[in-house]
């Protein structure tokens, strides 16, 4: 532990934007890939492990269509859209079977995906990994600001990802579908005795969820390398976000992805052999404070 | 008839019917048995290879066999062993060490393979190593780079070899390389960055070693460690520019040298710092890196143009027009292990394992991938040395690695001599 390393940053301004910087690019990118977690969980209640997975599957269709078109912008499209509406498909062919069914059953079907995705990648990308490089309009020196260099592609990312957020925040909140989708979250039968369609409501919302991992996977592609199995990594933290923010909630997946930024980032300066001890530990401590995690609702009876 | 004179007319011919039944196996013996002798003396001589054909490191199998079936369709083309043809029984172990122990023992046992030809990384080859001091079966180690493999006298059995690099060699010349380069360009502030395992550790550390030991003024002001397979570096790259270094060692390798450098340009980290980058100079990482740092060196792997021989240069166009890619380190290295197994059967005129381990022993052979055209078979530990192994600065065009020094086996087998005796090895 360098708690005099700690206090040295913290205390100087160039120091204090560079790892509060860091802690915005990594919680960002976490909470893209756990807010869609956290909403198919929140509504269909299915725990979806496949969602590491459908992060790999933006990169690489990002890395396809980027190849193809030497287009960053089509690629981020193509990547979020085609995880989308391969969320549809998964959803309407397998994950429908599976609402009224226990946990394990979810658990062997999401594996099974796994495998799958993780051996397609394989047969058409092949074993060795692919890196897409850093489109030109980011190439560039990185922005100096108070003597911290931040890169411009960081700026983008960043700024993308609370774009989503308030866009997904928004959709919820204030429209009629995000209302239906509360109230699907809250009780489907009622919802569906109120007449609402309720099979094209999880529909909907395990395409958003895709939709979000796939742009995840597509906006991270540059500064990746894409190899059959890389999303394993990413769900293993999208669970301790999404347990620290509470299964469901948005705003708690968003707070908890910026947490364990910070934790990364500041941990790394001051106890740099216990970062990932000290993510497991906030989890921990969360969970004995408020099982639910800090805005989860408990289930109802 | 009389009744005695009946039974032995009976026992007559039942002799006549087995004497004609006696010629007629015997008959069939002399036609018959050599077709079955030549059916069997024309079975494959198999040979097992354990290895990684899946996953994150599926290039080091796939590359790895695609050598060794390189150097067995030409040893096959050529009339085999007395007819007999070289067959590769491969399994993938998917890295995982059990599997690998496990896969070794039904290549012996229900495979029937005549040898292994270990194509694991290290975790998997010591499992390997313990199954065939456990059956006898004669093995060539030709992947794993850990040192103790051979190093250590308690896993020195008789019958397994390697033929593949050393970390330990590697370390002797990377340290007197980069020591080299630090007294020309006055660098005493050195960082390390490197993944947070086995390898990792012990690379560093014996780099280090080396480093301090042709460059005693060299300091190291910080280390970073993370996890093998880390999507994001960015607080590493942010701790390494604050402590502003001159010179970066990382051994960070394949897709995770290639992201710690897309990473780290974005940050223009290596704007004032020279890398040097052990694992980097193989094709199929060069071939990743968009923007290659500036001023990078790195450690011969496997380069077409390193050694700059019309050979080694002919072996890699060979290589690359049967396989639509390039050759990697664990290729060659896997070509040298089978060429050693060929030329032992040629002297011994046999394959018999015991025959074939006595002739391996100190074997010498020609080879584009030797120091001087020829790889040496070390007898007193059973490794491969006089490899071309060398470093030089990396680019990203062809031949990828420019002014390329080749390291002096005199100095590595001096330090290597000095590092056993200090593990009680020698």
């Amino acid at each position: 532990m360098d708690l005099n390393a700690l206090t040295q940053c913290v205390a100087s301004a160039s120091c204090l934007l560079t790892q509060t910087f860091n802690a915005l690019i990594i919680g960002m990118l976490l909470f893209l890939v756990a807010s869609g977690l956290t909403l198919i969980f929140g509504v269909l209640k299915v725990v979806n492990f496949t969602h590491g997975s459908l992060y790999m599957l933006g990169a690489y269709i990002a890395f396809f269509t980027y190849r193809a078109t030497d287009s960053y912008a089509l690629a981020v499209l193509a990547g979020a859209l085609g995880v989308a509406l391969f969320g549809v498909i998964l959803e309407r062919f397998f994950f429908n079977r599976l609402y009224k069914s226990n946990f394990l059953m979810q658990l062997l079907m999401c594996y099974g995906w796994i495998l799958l995705l993780d051996d397609l990648m394989l047969l058409i990308f092949g074993a060795e990994f692919q890196s897409m490089g850093m489109p030109d309009m980011f190439a560039r020196p990185p922005v100096i600001a108070v003597g911290a260099p931040i890169p411009v592609f960081y700026i983008f990312l960043i700024a993308a990802s609370f774009v989503v957020a308030a866009a997904v925040w928004l959709l919820i909140a204030k429209t009629s579908f995000g209302s239906k989708v509360r109230a699907a979250a809250a009780n489907t039968s009622m919802t569906a005795a109120l007449g609402i369609n309720t099979t094209m409501l999880y529909v909907a919302v395990f395409a958003l969820g895709a939709g979000l991992a796939g742009l995840a996977g597509a906006l991270a592609s540059p500064v990746r390398s894409l190899v059959p199995g890389m999303g394993f990594s990413i769900l293993i933290e999208s669970f301790i976000v999404t347990v620290i923010g509470g299964m469901g909630s948005i705003g708690g997946a968003l707070l908890a992805a910026i947490l364990i930024g910070i934790c990364r980032s500041f941990g790394s300066v001051g106890m740099p052999f216990f970062t990932e001890i000290l993510v497991f530990l906030i989890m921990a401590v969360v969970l004995v404070a408020r099982p639910n995690g800090l805005f989860g609702k408990p289930e109802s009876a | 008839m009389t009744k005695s004179e009946a039974v032995k007319g009976n026992i007559a011919a039942k002799r006549r019917q087995l004497l004609k039944a006696g010629a007629s196996i015997g008959a069939a013996s002399a036609l018959g048995f050599p077709s079955i002798l030549r059916a069997q003396s024309k079975d494959p001589i198999k040979l097992g290879v354990p290895t990684i054909m899946s996953g994150r490191v599926a290039q080091l199998g796939i590359s790895a066999t695609n050598a060794a079936k390189l150097e067995a369709d030409r040893f096959n083309a050529a009339g085999g062993f007395q007819g007999r043809l070289i067959e590769l029984v491969v399994r993938d172990s998917k890295g995982r060490p059990e599997e690998s122990g496990r896969l070794t023992r039904d290549l012996i046992n229900s495979d029937k393979c005549d040898f292994i030809f270990d194509c694991e990384a290290s975790n998997g080859a010591f499992a390997v190593h313990e199954v065939v001091r456990d059956t006898g079966t004669l093995c060539i180690h030709a992947v794993s780079e850990t040192s103790s493999l051979t190093a250590d006298p308690k896993l020195q059995i008789p019958n397994a070899f390697r033929t593949c690099r050393q970390g330990a060699h590697d370390a002797i010349v990377a340290g007197e390389y980069a020591a080299a380069i630090a007294k020309q360009k006055n660098y005493t502030k050195w960082m390390t960055i490197g993944p947070d395992y086995a390898y990792g550790r012990d690379t560093t550390e014996q780099f280090l070693r080396y480093l301090k030991h042709f460059s005693p003024d060299a300091q190291i002001i910080g280390e970073a460690w993370p996890k093998i397979f880390q999507p994001d570096y960015t607080e590493f790259i942010t701790k390494i520019l604050q402590q502003k270094p001159q010179a970066l060692f990382t051994c960070l390798w394949g897709g995770d040298l290639v992201s710690f450098i897309d990473q780290a340009n974005l940050y223009g980290l290596f704007k004032d710092i020279e890398v040097f980058a052990i694992a980097l100079a193989d094709y199929t990482t060069i071939s990743q890196v968009k923007t290659m740092p500036r001023n990078v060196h790195s450690g011969t792997r496997y380069l077409a143009a390193f050694p700059n021989t019309k050979e080694n240069a002919a072996w890699a166009a060979e290589y690359a027009k049967k396989y639509k890619d390039q050759p990697t380190n664990w290729s060659w290295q896997a070509a040298a292990g089978m060429n050693f197994l060929f030329e032992a059967m040629r002297k011994t005129n046999s394959v018999d394992p015991k025959k074939l381990a006595e002739a391996l022993r100190d074997m010498k052979i020609k080879s584009p991938f030797g120091t001087k055209g020829e790889l040496v078979m070390r007898p007193s530990d059973r490794t491969m040395v006089e490899y071309a192994t060398g470093w030089g600065k990396i680019t990203n065009k062809a031949p990828y690695i420019v002014d390329a020094k080749m390291a002096d086996w005199n100095t590595i087998y001096e330090l290597e001599r000095q590092w056993k005796k200090e593990q009680g090895w020698a």
